[in-house]
């Protein structure tokens, strides 16, 4: 699992912010479009293309999107 | 050991009775313009049938049980089972089966009792009146599986206000050699509190605090009396556990997936439905949805879902069923049914 393909996919989940938001140090939570059908829709990706499940305590503590993936990664 | 198989037993019809007071969750107060189409989209609930004040689950069960006796033909005396499973009943005591039986002027020699279980009712109550049928040659049964969850919630909680919706349904089913259905079901009373009205039951009595509105964050506020919902628990429950049970349940009794014609699921929650259709790999022609236009009707998803998706085919010929219902205890099931040309009525709107 890279972190490139995880951002990419982590983009994709999103409807209104644009790719070139989506960066290593993107405090996902911050972005207007995030919310709780957000969190629901991300869990769902990384179940479904990484195999992993995360928790909301997961997302509360990933601030960025690396963190998240580094979480993701070591599940 | 949860997989089972309960032979002797067929199913001869189903009806479905919703309120007729429908809310649209586009006007619903506490999301956005643009939450409301997200949460429309990605939850996939869109309508929700409301019963009035007054109205209770046991009265849209009576509706839909006295259309289906009609259109089959069976006499009230004939009915020997009633099983009514709800998590909304008339009363705290006496069960509501008892009134029902009254009101359908069923035999004072039927069995009669509630189920308190809610999404995954419906499998649990088709093995319950399965296994009382296995000894009783030549006997006829209701299964009644309805609920006003609107009464539960919290108009002031978006995290459960846009889901849920009212329905009543009746299931009939008659002893009979040709028959035979294979269940799996599960429990994991651990995560007992991820859905959950906790207060008014004997552990938190009813007291003067449990009207007061505590707010847990924006647009989350609701009294003791009321559900609370933990919605990425119950999705993650839904994504872990659904599909290895179902999987379970094929491969013991030799079922080819292929062979199914419909995985009829509880209506939770579309994106929730679909990831567990690819994990199944299940087609998505074969996976019928309701819960645009009837939401989440707790316990009654699965029977509303035939009744409004399936009603032709279940009424023209032979279908395999494989169906699925997750959710409150935490409780789950799946059960593989077939079918043959059985009486499904219209949806009834009452």
């Amino acid at each position: 699992m890279e972190l490139e393909d995880f951002i990419n996919k982590f983009a994709e989940c999103f409807n209104q912010t644009g790719a070139s938001a989506f960066k290593p140090e993107t405090e996902f939570r911050k972005l207007d479009e995030w919310g709780s059908m957000m969190a629901l829709i991300v869990i769902a990706m990384i179940d479904a293309d990484f195999g992993k499940t995360i928790t909301s305590e997961d997302l509360k503590n990933a601030g960025t999107v690396a963190s998240l993936f580094e979480i993701v990664k070591n599940k | 050991m949860a997989v089972f198989s309960v032979p002797n037993i067929q199913v001869k019809g189903i009806s479905a009775t919703v309120p007729k007071q429908v809310e649209d969750n586009n006007d619903f107060a506490l999301l956005t313009g643009p939450e409301r189409a997200l949460f429309i989209k990605t939850v996939g609930i869109r309508y929700r049938h409301v019963a009035a004040a007054g109205v209770t689950a046991s009265d849209l069960c009576l509706s839909a049980a006295g259309k289906l006796l009609a259109d089959l033909g069976w006499g009230a005396a004939e009915v020997n089972v009633l099983v009514f499973v709800t998590q909304t009943p008339d009363y705290i005591i006496p069960n509501t089966a008892s009134l029902l039986q009254e009101k359908l002027n069923l035999s004072r020699n039927c069995i009669a009792f509630d189920v308190n279980l809610g999404c995954s009712g419906y499998v649990y109550g088709l093995s319950i009146v399965g296994g009382l049928l296995q000894n009783m040659p030549g006997a006829k049964a209701l299964l009644l599986v309805g609920d006003i969850s609107t009464a539960t919630i919290s108009m002031q909680d978006k995290s459960t206000a846009p889901l849920f919706s009212d329905a009543g349904t009746a299931t009939a089913l008659e002893y009979s050699t040709d028959g035979i259905i294979h269940f799996n079901l599960q429990t994991d009373g651990k995560e007992f509190d991820d859905i959950i009205i906790p207060g008014g039951g004997y552990r938190n009595p009813l007291n003067e605090t449990s009207l007061e509105y505590t707010e847990y964050e924006k647009g989350i506020s609701r009294n003791q009396l009321q559900m609370k919902l933990d919605g990425i628990k119950i999705f993650n429950f839904g994504l872990r556990e659904v599909a290895p049970n179902i999987e379970k349940l094929l491969l013991e009794k030799g079922i080819e997936k292929d062979s199914i014609d419909y995985f009829v699921f509880h209506q939770a929650n579309l994106l929730m439905l679909e990831s567990i259709r690819k994990k199944l790999k299940a087609a998505p022609e074969k996976v019928p949805y309701s819960l645009y236009d009837y939401g989440n009707t707790s316990s009654a998803t699965i029977p509303v879902t035939i009744v409004s998706e399936l009603r032709e085919q279940m009424e023209s010929g032979k279908v395999k069923l494989l169906l699925s219902g997750f959710g409150v205890g935490l409780s789950w099931g799946s059960a593989y049914i077939e079918t043959k040309n059985i009486v499904c009525p219209k949806m009834i709107e009452i």
